[in-house]
């Protein structure tokens, strides 16, 4: 099963946001999407499963599995989300419904594509939340998202997301809004989810560092279109567009310093 | 896993009062149904206007009529009245905020428009206009009242709606595989809920002063209907000379607008978790991650 963008353009309220965006994403590959805010990688993510807002319309071509996606009615492609395409958001605090507990939400895809009981809900949520490592699952489930940390919101958002197991898995910037020392967890716990299952990853990012600890290949974008699209370490090393360039400049902050510099 | 909040409810002290009020009131016009200690319409002149005394616990009134009994059938009609109005409101409410948050951008426009138009007439003048049609009449005031309230619930509704409907966890439900339709009725109405539940208590209390108020005028129930409006409006006048008499119907008023607005908020505290103060949270270490 590979992704494949070709050509992607969106518009919203006849301005270009995206514009030719292609990249390809094969079996248990790992993308990196990566550019500044309002580049368009988060839109891109979004079109990949047809939860544009309201207003915006993509052109192009995205084949998943040879099906193609845009122009696919919603019906069928709720079928696919959740199920064969699973996506992470950025802000962990917005992304929990604040009223049901966490099980509910972890089992709620499961219970959608799955047609299983309730009481099998719960336990398969309490096995999904044991495998992104919450502690103490049995309890957890029971919890209300306001009762947990960030980082334990966004274990909770990577639960949800894997709980069908996905062949493929958006990540859009899922640790961006948290702590450095979480960041480093919650990458962890991504990569070793990923690679468990081979499933294939596209990862959104505007920081160098964090892409290089998780992708293959990188995409920089830059107002909607693509910049330099090349594997990471020659992303790293040889960076041919002043974006890049300026990104790699940037990265020094996180977790990783390039060698050789400072 | 969300039935807790029938036990929060209780442990609110607002709520255990509101729950108490209400259910007295409802088993007060149900048992009024069947058996009141006199029949309140009554009239036995050698007994008016006596004080709280056994067999008239609460007195008569100046015709003779036994005031306990024309209170407990006054409850009927007020429930009645409450609920009526409450589920016209709840039908109105809903499909306006539905219609003004869910749908294409001109027809949403619209109702919210058609909203504010209509907010701007008074319960009174909608009622005083149906009155017209309909003439003395208990459903005038049920009538009124939804409607007024409905315009009310969806011009508060609307925008939380919205509101919730642009969180991301409503994208990640539909990221999740809901339909539009799931995604309403397990993210979106739930999340609605308490301000809905809130506006609506509100409401039923709204309704049951308007009944008061609008049988007093003459505009609600028909004199032979026993109402609390009506009782007070007749026992009023003679307020100076006998002022225990007015003091029944205007307590039960008093106190079902109290619990009906009491149980509101703690309902609204009851089934929000991140309000519920009554939740025992155990307090453990923060596990880092």
């Amino acid at each position: 099963m590979s992704l494949v963008v070709q050509g992607l353009t969106i518009d919203i309220g006849g301005r270009r946001v995206v514009d030719g965006v292609s990249f390809e994403v094969g079996d248990g590959q790992r993308l990196g999407l990566i550019g500044e805010s309002g580049s368009g990688k988060s839109l891109t993510a979004l079109a990949v499963l047809g939860l544009l807002p309201e207003g915006a319309r993509a052109g192009g071509s995205i084949r998943w599995d040879d099906r193609e996606l845009i122009g696919m009615p919603d019906r069928r492609l709720a079928g696919i989300r959740g199920d064969e395409i699973g996506i992470v958001f950025q802000e962990p605090r917005t992304a929990l419904n604040p009223i049901r507990t966490v099980g509910r939400q972890i089992a709620e895809a499961i219970r959608i594509h799955e047609r299983v009981s309730r009481r099998e809900a719960r336990a398969r949520a309490i096995a999904e939340a044991a495998r992104v490592r919450l502690p103490d699952p049995e309890r957890i489930v029971d919890r209300y998202p306001h009762q947990l940390s960030g980082g334990q919101r966004q274990r909770v958002a990577i639960a949800i997301a894997l709980a069908c197991r996905p062949r493929l898995l958006i990540a859009d910037e899922p640790t961006t809004a948290l702590d450095v020392t979480i960041q480093a967890e919650i990458l962890d716990l991504l990569q070793s989810l990923v690679s468990d299952d081979g499933m294939s990853l596209v990862f959104i990012t505007h920081d160098l560092a964090v892409l290089s600890q998780i992708a293959a290949h990188g995409v920089v974008l830059e107002h909607g279109r693509v910049v330099e699209s090349a594997p990471v370490p020659v992303l790293l090393t040889r960076p041919v567009s002043p974006v890049t360039q300026g990104l790699l400049r940037d990265a020094t902050a996180t977790l990783w310093k390039p060698e050789g510099r400072r | 896993m969300n039935a807790a909040w029938p036990r929060r409810l209780w442990r609110l002290s607002t709520g255990r009062f509101g729950v108490v009020v209400c259910a007295i009131i409802l088993l007060t016009a149900a048992s009024a149904l069947v058996w009141t200690p006199f029949d309140p319409q009554h009239v036995d002149i050698a007994q008016r206007w006596l004080g709280p005394s056994w067999p008239h616990l609460l007195g008569t009134d100046g015709s003779g009529r036994d005031i306990l009994s024309l209170v407990m059938s006054g409850a009927r009609t007020t429930v009645f009245v409450a609920v009526g109005s409450a589920l016209i409101a709840t039908v109105i409410g809903i499909a306006l905020a539905a219609l003004g948050a869910l749908t294409a951008r001109w027809v949403r426009e619209s109702v919210a428009v058609l909203v504010d138009i209509l907010i701007a007439f008074p319960v009174l003048l909608i009622a005083l206009m149906i009155s017209a049609i309909w003439g003395r009449s208990l459903w005038v005031v049920i009538w009124a009242v939804g409607i007024g309230f409905g315009v009310n619930i969806a011009r508060v509704t609307r925008p939380e709606l919205r509101r919730v409907l642009h969180s991301d966890f409503v994208v990640a439900g539909r990221a999740s595989g809901l339909t539009p339709a799931q995604n309403l009725y397990r993210h979106l109405l739930p999340n609605v809920a308490p301000v809905f539940i809130v506006q609506l208590s509100w409401g039923m209390a709204v309704a049951v002063l308007a009944e008061a108020g609008l049988s007093y005028l003459g505009v609600g129930a028909p004199v032979t209907q026993p109402s609390w409006g009506l009782l007070l409006a007749e026992l009023q006048q003679f307020l100076t000379v006998h002022p225990l008499s007015v003091l029944w119907p205007g307590l039960a008023i008093t106190m079902t607008v109290l619990g009906l607005n009491l149980l509101g908020d703690a309902l609204r505290e009851a089934t929000d978790p991140t309000l519920s103060r009554t939740d025992e949270r155990v307090r453990e270490p923060e596990v880092v991650a």
